[in-house]
């Protein structure tokens, strides 16, 4: 694999009344495992199930119950793991963080406090073309999702959807290493593109199947510096974390405001309380949830219901062996193999339906350029225009790759291929057959296009004097003798005929 | 009637094969004798209905020549244990009304081997007990007797033991997890087996200290012992901590020759102030298993001294959150709410009435000790300490010991209500010579070896190395064969 070369981006900076302000930004990021059953019981993980139907005895905890770890659960998060270029622990533990919540059925959640599975990793978040940043990523720990409570179905009485409870979650820490809310998305979008290559989690947001808690401080220029040198945490400024974000936009706008807010009391010479923070998307605020003092003691200790997870490198490797590529390495691929600009190929990359659809065209139709252009600039904009995703495209990789086949070949301008498909979008059918039934055919033949230049000389005295004067009104001629052909005619044959009749 | 209810397993399972006798009047004996027995308190939940309906297919399965090892045996079952369809409540209020939908795999694997289900044993609340006295239903009562005396027959296992001491039963399941299987079983002149810690499946038994229980038999000699445990044990796909492990034929390695075998006698296990007569049996039980051909070495398991504080440690820590599901939310007791009252009244008055004083106290222990600022000098420290303690009994097996003998219990029974205002540190000393095993998870084993100047009986205890239950139980054999207990309870329920 091939590395493109990049810059790390600027800090965001915010100009506050007396000075300028940097962000730090770190991550937690919950991302629902890609698994038709839970993490410690055999229920589906089906969303949108009837209220409390996916449901084992485990999961709503009746006595004497038994986690039991699922496997392919395990599976899933080795390979987000190797997928972040992460250190996977061949031996990790489960742990009990207590509180009550009716949606918590156990009295406790089951995670891994003390030793993760997965150990320090990396992902790359590309700003711009050339710009990236690394953002270091701590740990991720298999962990179960709670239920739901829902409160506004009756005055007096709260319900609970346990449908939830149990599903496993990867639990993903980044370092304190995002700079600003721009790059605060871009790291969750990365995140999610990589999760979604892998297919160890499906990235929808809306249904909360990814979401992130986010740690925002701010500290004066040159701090961050200091505290990078020596991983010495005293350099940056107190954190709060803004809990439960599950949009991008959200994840910008709160952090914005948090940064904001936080500068605004320490340049008034107040104090930074450490303390969870929800943000309110309604009123575009962020408030406060409960401070440190409140903050819950979830007395974790080891899960004695579960053994240590021991697994085998052989069986890590056997996973590492079979990773599909990776969205990075595949745009790396895609700038030198097919010669596209680092542009072009992110937006290729950005999601592997699109990235698989165009490797078809390209490769049927023989020219990565032209193919990366029809499918970005036609097909892409068509298919927005109508809301639809790649899956639903109505132009399969064959059908489009024929139209660059017949540009390639010269039988249609990129003018006519334009009209072609919008035909094959809107009615089907196969663009060579199309092009030859309306008799869209570029006429190539010099003969008949010398006679159609001669009718148009014949008829344009005047033109042609105005053209000998001034040969840029040559131009005029090749419009007329396109219109004459229907456009099928070749332009660039037209404009050599009319430049050497008109003797030019 | 009564005499069939005396039988052991081992006979009547002959009986039963040859005809002599059918599953439906040993089960009919034993609901009479339940019926009457009422004064014990050792059954709190009756299932004649079951029980005969169970009967009378083990009858047919005998007739059908498809006796299993257990076809047609009358057993009583601990509270502790989900039964399905039958309240299972861990002797506690906050269970009440529970009537799990799903069997335990102990009891379901007791009557895949043919059992038959008397009904449910009385214990301490939720396990946590040394004298039956914390139970929602009162407290059992031992069938010993001194001078008209109401005794306590131990626990938490209390009326299993009282349950099988009396004959209401020819054998019971128990559990254990710092002494309720074996501390019962003394107090009443029965055996009682804890296995290796994962030898028995944990699934469907109501959790007190996940990494100390365990589920064993209690019964009426050493044989029955080995022919319930088979049926018991086993790997469990649905237990993570329960060992996949062949299940050997435990009766058949019961041949009584000890010859040549090493038993241990921990100088630790000699306590300031232990009765002279707890004293002069274990002296008993050493002269009896070397006069059966044993070697007898005197062995150091140096931190002994540190298990009971350790054992108080991690069983409440453990217990505070395997209780937290206990939340009036989904099953059991709920309180009564008062206008305005929210989810966190609901918790609290659900707990305060669900909870009785033991378990709460054990609760507040158990979150104070996992709580911030305490972890490590409480929790950390205990499991540093088990450790230690394991490794203690690692060290004797390892210089060629293969069963360590000690007392079970550092008293005989002693009499009902003694306990209400001592300090609970007192009730937690009976488990002093039982909590090691757990904490270590090895198995041990209270075998009846005498009795006191009142005629109350004591046990021996035999702790054996890891999943070598049936050389632990062969030992058994050989000291109850030269113990020769054979007292009885005399009949004043």
């Amino acid at each position: 694999m091939l590395d493109l070369t990049f810059e790390a981006p600027k800090p965001k900076v915010i100009a506050g009344a007396k000075h300028d302000w940097e962000l730090v930004i770190g991550m937690e990021v919950h991302a629902q495992v890609a698994s038709k059953a839970k993490l410690f019981s055999g229920a589906s993980t089906q969303f949108g199930a009837e209220p409390n139907s996916n449901v084992a005895f485990v999961d709503a905890a009746m006595p004497g119950m038994l986690p039991v770890i699922n496997e392919f659960c395990v599976e899933q998060a080795v390979r987000t793991g190797l997928g972040l270029k992460a250190k996977i622990n061949l031996r990790s533990a489960f742990d009990r963080k207590n509180y009550f919540y009716p949606d918590l059925p156990q009295g406790y959640q089951i995670s891994q406090l003390y030793h993760p599975l997965v150990g320090e990793g990396e992902v790359l978040v590309d700003m711009e073309p050339g710009i990236a940043r690394r953002v270091r990523i701590e740990r991720i720990h298999m962990e179960q999702d709670a239920g739901k409570s829902i409160h506004d179905m009756d005055p007096a009485m709260s319900f609970v959807d346990l449908n939830r409870t149990g599903v496993a979650l990867m639990e993903i820490v980044s370092r304190p290493d995002i700079r600003g809310p721009e790059e605060a998305a871009a790291y969750v979008a990365k995140l999610r593109q990589i999760l979604r290559y892998l297919g160890t989690c499906d990235g929808n947001m809306q249904n909360g199947n990814l979401r992130a808690d986010v740690n925002v401080s701010v500290c004066r220029p040159g701090a961050y510096e200091k505290y990078m040198e020596t991983q010495d945490f005293s350099h940056l400024g107190t954190r709060c974390e803004i809990k439960n974000m599950n949009s991008m936009r959200f994840i910008q706008a709160a952090i914005d405001y948090e940064a904001r807010r936080q500068i605004g009391i320490l340049e008034a010479g107040g104090e930074i309380v450490q303390e969870t923070r929800l943000y309110d998307p309604d009123k575009g605020e962020t408030r406060s949830m409960r401070s440190k003092e409140e903050a819950h003691d979830y007395r974790y200790f080891p899960d004695p219901d579960l053994l240590p997870l021991e697994i085998e490198q052989a069986w890590v490797d056997d996973i590492a062996a079979n990773l599909p590529e990776l969205p990075d390495a595949k745009k790396a691929r895609f700038v030198t193999e097919f010669g596209l600009s680092e542009y072009d190929a992110s937006v290729l990359t950005a999601d592997l339906a699109n990235a698989a659809y165009f490797e078809a065209v390209a490769a049927e139709a023989g020219d990565g350029k032209m193919a990366a252009n029809w499918v970005i600039n036609e097909l892409f904009g068509r298919l927005k225009k109508d809301d639809r995703g790649i899956e639903d495209s109505p132009v399969a990789p064959g059908q489009l790759a024929a139209l660059v086949g017949l540009i390639k070949k010269g039988d249609i301008s990129g003018k006519i291929a334009k009209d072609v498909f919008e035909i094959v979008y809107t009615e089907g059918g196969d663009p060579a057959k199309i092009v030859e039934e309306k008799g869209l055919k570029q006429v190539t033949d010099t003969g008949a296009i010398e006679a159609a230049v001669d009718e148009v000389i014949a008829a344009n005295p005047a033109q042609v004097e105005k053209a000998q004067a001034n040969p840029k009104l040559a131009g005029w001629f090749v419009g007329q003798v396109m219109k004459a052909t229907g456009g099928k005619a070749n332009p660039k044959a037209v404009n050599e005929i009319v430049t050497a009749k008109l003797g030019l | 009637m009564s005499e069939l209810t005396k039988m052991t397993i081992a006979a009547a399972r002959d009986a039963l094969g040859k005809g002599e006798v059918t599953s439906l009047e040993l089960t009919e004996a034993c609901l009479t004798a339940i019926d009457g027995a009422d004064a014990l308190g050792a059954f709190v939940h009756k299932t004649p209905d079951l029980a005969r309906e169970m009967a009378a297919a083990a009858d047919a399965r005998i007739k059908a020549g498809e006796a299993d090892k257990l076809t047609g045996i009358p057993l009583g079952i601990k509270d502790l244990f989900c039964t399905k369809g039958v309240p299972s409540q861990a002797a506690s209020r906050i269970l009440e009304g529970f009537r799990p939908e799903y069997e335990s795999t102990v009891s379901q694997k007791l009557f895949d081997a043919g059992a038959v289900m008397l009904g449910k044993l009385n214990m301490d609340e939720f396990a946590m007990g040394s004298s039956n006295e914390t139970s929602v239903y009162g407290n059992a009562v031992n069938p010993w007797r001194v001078n008209g005396q109401d005794l306590t027959p131990g626990g938490s296992s209390g009326g299993s033991a009282a349950a099988v001491a009396a004959d209401l039963c020819l054998g019971a399941t128990g559990t254990d997890t710092g002494g309720s299987i074996r501390q019962p079983a003394a107090f009443t002149g029965i055996t009682g087996l804890k296995p290796t810690y994962g030898r028995c499946s944990r699934w469907g038994i109501v959790a007190f200290a996940s990494s100390l229980d365990q589920a064993g038999p209690m019964a009426k000699d050493v044989r029955d012992c080995a022919i319930m445990l088979e049926a018991m044990c086993g790997h469990d796909p649905k237990d993570s901590t329960s060992a996949d492990l062949e299940v050997p034929d435990f009766e058949a390695m019961l041949t009584g020759d000890i010859r040549g075998k090493t038993i241990g006698i921990p100088r630790e296990y000699r306590m300031d102030g232990m009765p002279a007569e707890i004293e002069a049996l274990w002296a008993e039980g050493r002269k009896m298993l070397q006069d059966a051909g044993a070697k007898i070495v005197d062995i150091s398991l140096p931190h002994t001294k540190y298990a009971l504080p350790t054992y108080y440690v991690i069983a409440p820590a453990e217990a505070s959150s395997n209780l937290a599901r206990y939340d009036g939310v989904r099953f059991g007791h709920r309180a009564k709410l008062s206008q305005g009252d929210g989810i966190t009244e609901m918790y609290e008055k659900t707990r305060a009435e669900g909870f009785g004083p033991e378990v709460q106290r054990r609760v507040m222990i158990g979150t104070y000790v996992l709580s911030a600022g305490f972890y490590d000098a409480y929790y950390n420290r205990a499991r540093k300490v088990r450790t230690l303690i394991k490794r203690d009994f690692e060290d004797a097996f390892a210089q060629g010991v293969d069963a360590i003998l000690t007392p079970a219990t550092p008293s005989a029974a002693f009499p009902l209500g003694q306990s209400d205002d001592a300090d609970p540190v007192a009730m937690y000393l009976n488990d002093v010579f039982t909590v090691t095993v757990n904490l270590a998870g090895l198995p041990g084993i209270a075998v009846p070896a005498g009795q006191d100047g009142q005629g109350l009986p004591l046990g021996l205890q035999l702790i054996g190395r890891p999943w070598e239950e049936g050389d632990l139980l062969n030992t058994a054999y050989a000291l109850e064969r030269a113990a020769g207990f054979v007292g009885k309870p005399e009949k004043w329920w």
